[in-house]
């Protein structure tokens, strides 16, 4: 299997640099992903051309987290920049078409970006109470 | 010419029997191997709780000291995890889905 | 003229899962299309921290409900690379037979689906009563009708023994034959051609600029197919993408009529080729580690980005579908459009709206 992928970790000033280097090149976009550690997010830019992946990779704090937007250089980033809006709280500015939060509809808002503890998806609990020595039930949100 | 590719088929369909069967009139197709519902056989359970720790939904409760095993059929989706993994194969996926239910009980054996 | 705006969905005859759309209209001509999605995000992405990584198959099964085998599978593929487990030959073989069985199970619904969109109803009801037959093989090899269920971390749950593999072949000649003549239809009938000829062009450049995967990216020329990358049997099957280079929806209907037939192609080269043995390895530990994962599935290319630090729970899990990627496409075509193409833009890129929001 061939899933041949390199990591790079810039820092987030050259991000709109690097990017437009990629498109120059004839990157196309493939994704734009977030992961919320305890105190910061890692930002991963993937780009693919001819079936080798590149990534590059952020860090931004989880509190005040302002990217600027790549929406001028890729049209496509628009969803994406606004689902890490949605679901991380992080400021991106510049959007190309910006949905000011309502792209998705969740129970929670920011569900990634609290900086407490990630809040429970409000669970539809079973309605039997468990007897004693059972083993846990993990409700999945319906 | 597609046109008469349709014509073909309309003329076909009509004259054969159709795909569908006359359910319930005609019983259903079995097709061997199929998950339907969980069974459950009382005789061989130790109650040892490995298929109520690893069932994804939760849809099992198995108490150890009252010896109570109880499956919530509606939680329940059929995967066979807790087949895979009971040690004394009291627990089997049937072809067929059961009966209907109309509240969310659990059952108790 | 003054402009309207008309909503459409969620709730539309044509659409498979539920898509927000306000179409701006002047005039039965639509100026700009605004989604608005999440009704039915289910928060899959946040479920890792309650399931374990084992258990998490079922759910990234769960994704989707027509794309849902290729879904575990990736899952699979990207913890079995987090871990270095070598999946034995068998399970890999095996896999691509269910992963191609899927493919033709989506296509033929989309071709029906799209039949009805342009109003051809019953051409809608053939391709599925074709599908229905692809359906009862996959339950009988795997158990399960859309949620297969048969994809584990290590390998898969269930073999098919070689009764069933030529029942299988057997069964694979008569939905050959029968999807030679809905296609042909497809391809030549006057009345869908009129519809979808010309409707909704992506040039070469707009579809490689806007991140479009899959047929979408196919049906306007350019030759990119994960399935080249290599994993389960394709490593040993060489496949050829199918390409168009008209970009309307007519090549996309065309190229996924093709795939079809390319899918058959593959179930039974790789059923001469499978080779004896067992069909799962035995898997300890938690992982450790992250990797991204991209396969193709029906709709497109999927990329699972898995991390995992040593516990039971995954740090993360992230997944971009094709429909996500194919999503701008839709809202660029759908500007200047009419209003009676709509159903025919929106259904053109195989929306997966359940995947998209997972």
């Amino acid at each position: 299997m061939n899933q041949e992928q390199t990591l790079e970790i810039i820092p987030l000033e050259t991000l709109l640099d690097r990017v437009r280097g990629m498109r120059a090149k004839g990157y196309r976009l493939v994704q734009i992903g977030a992961t919320r550690l305890p105190e910061q997010v890692e930002m991963t830019y993937s780009f693919d051309l001819k079936n080798s992946l590149a990534n590059l990779r952020f860090h931004v704090p989880a509190a005040e987290a302002r990217i600027p937007s790549i929406s001028s250089i890729y049209a496509c980033s628009f969803l994406y920049e606004n689902e890490l809006h949605d679901l991380f709280n992080i400021q991106v500015e510049g959007m190309s078409v910006d949905f000011k939060g309502n792209f998705y509809k969740t129970a929670v808002k920011y569900p990634f970006g609290s900086t407490k503890a990630p809040a429970a998806q409000p669970a539809t609990a079973a309605s039997t109470p468990l007897p004693a020595g059972t083993a846990p039930v993990a409700g999945t949100p319906t | 010419m597609a046109y008469f590719e349709m014509c073909r088929l309309a003329l076909k369909w009509a004259l054969t029997k159709p795909p569908t069967s006359r359910y319930p009139f005609q019983p259903r197709k079995v097709i061997p191997g199929s998950r339907g519902q969980l069974v459950f056989t009382k005789d061989n359970c130790v109650y040892c709780t490995v298929c109520a720790k690893k069932c994804p939904t939760g849809a099992l409760l198995v108490n150890r000291a009252e010896k109570k095993w109880a499956i919530d059929r509606l939680r329940c989706i059929s995967c066979g995890y807790c087949v895979d993994l009971c040690p004394k194969d009291s627990l089997a996926l049937s072809t067929s889905h059961g009966n209907a239910a109309t509240s969310r009980t659990q059952e108790f054996h | 003229m003054a402009r309207t705006v008309i909503p459409f969905g969620p709730q539309h005859p044509v659409l498979p899962e539920p898509i927000h759309l306000d179409l701006v209209v002047e005039d039965e001509r639509v100026l700009e299309a605004r989604p608005s999605i999440g009704f039915i995000h289910r928060g899959l992405e946040k479920l890792v921290e309650k399931k374990d990584y084992i258990e998490f198959t079922y759910i990234a099964e769960r994704i989707c409900g027509i794309c849902s085998f290729i879904h575990g599978q990736t899952y699979c593929q990207a913890i079995e690379a987090i871990m270095n487990i070598a999946v034995p030959p068998r399970a890999l073989y095996l896999r691509t037979v269910w992963g191609e069985l899927s493919r033709i199970h989506s296509h033929l619904l989309w071709l029906g689906l799209m039949a009805d969109a342009v109003g051809f109803e019953s051409l809608f009801m053939h391709s599925w009563r074709v599908r229905e037959q692809v359906l009862d093989i996959i339950e009988a090899t795997t158990g399960g009708r859309v949620i297969f269920g048969s994809c584990k971390i290590g390998g898969v749950r269930r073999d098919i023994d070689a009764a069933g593999i030529s029942d299988m072949l057997r069964k694979l000649e008569t939905i050959e034959q029968e999807i030679r003549r809905i296609t042909k239809v497809f391809i030549n009938d006057s009345s869908i051609k009129s519809r979808l000829c010309g409707v909704g062009v992506l040039s070469r450049e707009e579809a490689y600029d806007l991140g479009c995967v899959g047929p979408t990216l196919r049906g306007s020329g350019v030759a990119q197919d994960m399935r080249q990358l290599g994993y389960a049997a394709f490593a040993d099957l060489q496949v050829e993408p199918i390409t168009r280079t008209e970009g309307d929806s007519y090549s996309r209907c065309a190229v996924r009529c093709d795939e079809l037939l390319q899918s058959i192609d593959l179930i039974r080269k790789a059923m001469s080729k499978i080779p004896a043995g067992e069909i799962e390895i035995k898997v300890t530990g938690n992982p450790s580690g992250e990797v991204t994962m991209r396969t193709e599935q029906p709709r497109g290319e999927v990329v699972y980005c898995v991390k995992a630090n040593g516990t039971r729970n995954l740090q993360r899990f992230r997944v971009r579908t094709p429909t996500f990627a194919n999503l701008p496409a839709v809202l660029k075509v759908l500007q200047g459009c009419e209003l009676a193409d709509v159903p025919v833009l929106v259904l053109t890129i195989d929306p997966c709206i359940s995947c998209t929001e997972r």
